[in-house]
């Protein structure tokens, strides 16, 4: 009879176990994708702020055509990447970061445009864009360090295995541009 | 790494065990020296109940206002906003806080709301002058810390407690000094252990008010530590807050609106003294000094390294950080300070920084901006009467 209530009594526990390491599996999951989402949502509010920032610029005599030019062509690539998965898009992005970083670097050597009220605002928002995504991308990517810990490590690789919860996948930049900080030079360009 | 706030910290709990029983303990003994300690009991309950409920529902407007903080949008000053907005977002928050500006020249922050979905952050404009984006990001970051891990709730509920407790101890003490204890007092017979009892009360009330102090300066460094913790965490530059928390240290001025009640809210305590003895029990933060050392020898980002960090400022003293924060986390790398990082973006200067927020002042109190092409901004009230301004400077004239 002992026996008997002994054995259910782990079955119970056993059953609690997996019931409360399931829901933080999902929980993290969840977390996972939501993350996720602030990155698209941040990338789409840069994808925004481009052709506002290629509006202003333009106006400005002789402002390198090829700069603005890869810039847009990045945006495109970049929105054309939204939907295939976090490696393409990843490195779509990484594209159009550096391109951005280059355009800004050209501005220096406009002083009219740095001085300009409009360039100004649009450079704060720019700016913060790069570090909402930057911070989104931190967020995701330490959910999905999380979430494979849990799934890796015993005993919860256990209750993951038996209910097939596969691993996340990191947002690395490819693009090794990106992470270089270009040298700003000052010298006017040469004609 | 982000567990830290299900795993409910134990020793936080027991230190608010603590104080409850505590509170229990004085309306037990006041009821007890007056002829009957479950009353006693049940009033110290009901005084709880009812400011607990004020300041569940209440508390953050009133802070707030009592603060005369003013609440700003994305416009107001972009480059906070945007920093709040930076930080909601390392942090994993789901709402964006409120954001609030006090007109203050101490450099001063703090964080309120009693849940994550319903919090607000206030700077005074003293911080906006004085720190730089990468500074002001640390400053933020620990604040979003605060609502992430409802360090408010937590320590609102300990100042009720305290509150209660030395409300019940203040009147109590006179209540008894003065009647001499109720109708016992009055009956003879039995004048020596009653005297005792008086005493013991009276001993009670005064000792009270001091040791739930203490508990609730215990909780509040505690939560500093991992406020700051966090901090590092988010924004992946302890640098940032530590000259942060240099700067506003070196600043001489007293913030206006803050009080006991509202001390530990605060990202520096605004009470600080110069010269007093570093590790300090009666003080809500621990010691700049020591928080800037800690943040300044982390060898990476994570709680683990802060964990790391703190043991060898303190030699060896550690277990700050809940032991579930520090699984499965690795050495975490720094990011590049801002100025480095954005490319073209000057860093705005201290005269740039404090112009912005003047000018963001005038706004506020209901004046309107106009810059003039000669480089002039004009203010001009709300109530002037006229369709149109001359600038001073120039002569020319602007509509209104």
């Amino acid at each position: 009879m002992i026996a008997l209530w002994v054995v259910l009594g782990i079955i119970g526990l056993l059953l609690i176990f997996f019931i409360f390491t399931f829901n933080g599996l999902v929980r993290l999951r969840n977390q996972v994708k939501n993350a996720w989402a602030q990155i698209d949502v941040q990338l789409k509010r840069r994808h925004d702020l481009i052709p506002n920032l290629v509006e202003t610029v333009k106006g400005y005599r002789d402002f390198e055509r090829a700069t603005l030019e890869a810039v847009t062509k990045a945006r495109n690539v970049a929105q054309q990447a939204i939907g295939q998965g976090v490696g393409a898009q990843a490195k779509a992005e990484g594209e159009l970061s550096g391109a951005l970083t280059r355009l800004l670097a050209v501005v220096e050597r406009y002083p009219d445009l740095k001085a300009n009220q409009n360039f100004l605002a649009l450079q704060e928002q720019l700016t913060s864009t790069e570090n909402k995504i930057s911070f989104s991308r931190q967020f995701y990517n330490d959910s999905v360090l999380n979430f494979n810990n849990k799934i890796q490590m015993f005993p919860s690789n256990v209750v993951a295995g038996v209910t097939g919860f596969k691993q996340g996948e990191f947002f690395e930049v490819k693009a090794e541009a990106e992470r270089e900080v270009p040298k700003v030079s000052f010298e006017p360009p040469k004609a | 790494m982000w567990e830290q706030v299900r795993s409910n910290q134990i020793r936080s709990v027991i230190l608010v065990a603590a104080m409850g029983i505590l509170l229990l303990l004085v309306g037990f003994g006041l009821g007890y020296a007056f002829g009957n300690g479950i009353a006693g009991l049940v009033i110290a309950l009901v005084i709880w109940a009812i400011m607990n409920l004020v300041a569940y529902f209440q508390g953050d407007s009133i802070l707030l206002s009592m603060s005369r903080a003013m609440k700003i949008g994305p416009d107001d000053h972009p480059r906070l906003y945007n920093i709040v907005e930076e930080m909601k977002i390392s942090s994993g928050l789901e709402k964006m806080p409120d954001v609030y500006i006090i007109d203050d020249p101490a450099p001063n922050a703090f964080a309120t709301g009693r849940d994550p979905t319903k919090a607000s952050v206030a700077v005074t404009s003293g911080l906006l002058e004085k720190l730089n984006r990468d500074e002001l990001q640390g400053v933020i970051g620990h604040e979003m810390s605060h609502i992430k891990n409802r360090d408010v709730l937590l320590m609102s509920l300990c100042s009720v407690i305290l509150g209660t407790i030395v409300i019940l101890a203040w009147y109590g003490s006179r209540a008894l000094l003065f009647s001499g204890g109720g109708r016992r007092s009055s009956s003879k017979g039995g004048g020596q252990a009653q005297l005792i009892i008086i005493a013991a009360a009276i001993i009670l009330m005064i000792l009270a008010p001091i040791f739930a102090q203490l508990i609730y300066f215990a909780i509040s460094r505690k939560r500093e530590y991992m406020a700051d913790a966090s901090s590092a965490l988010y924004t992946r530059y302890p640098e940032g807050l530590a000259s942060a928390l240099e700067k506003i240290s070196s600043s001489t001025y007293q913030l206006k609106s803050a009080n006991q009640a509202t001390a530990p809210m605060y990202i520096s305590n605004p009470f600080r003294q110069k010269g007093k003895a570093a590790t300090d029990l009666t003080s809500t933060h621990p010691p700049t000094s020591e928080r800037i050392r800690i943040l300044r020898s982390m060898a990476g980002g994570s709680f683990a390294d802060y964990e790391s960090a703190y043991s060898k400022v303190h030699k060896g003293g550690g277990n700050i950080m809940p032991a579930t924060a520090l699984v499965g986390t690795e050495t975490v790398q720094f990011r590049a300070p801002a100025s480095e990082a954005a490319v073209g973006k000057p860093e705005p200067g201290r005269m740039e920084r404090t112009r912005e927020v003047s000018d963001l002042m005038w706004q506020k109190s209901g004046y309107k901006i106009i810059p003039c092409d000669c480089g002039t901004k004009l203010k001009v009230p709300a109530n002037l009467g006229r369709a149109s301004v001359k600038c001073p400077h120039c002569g020319r004239t602007h509509n209104i």
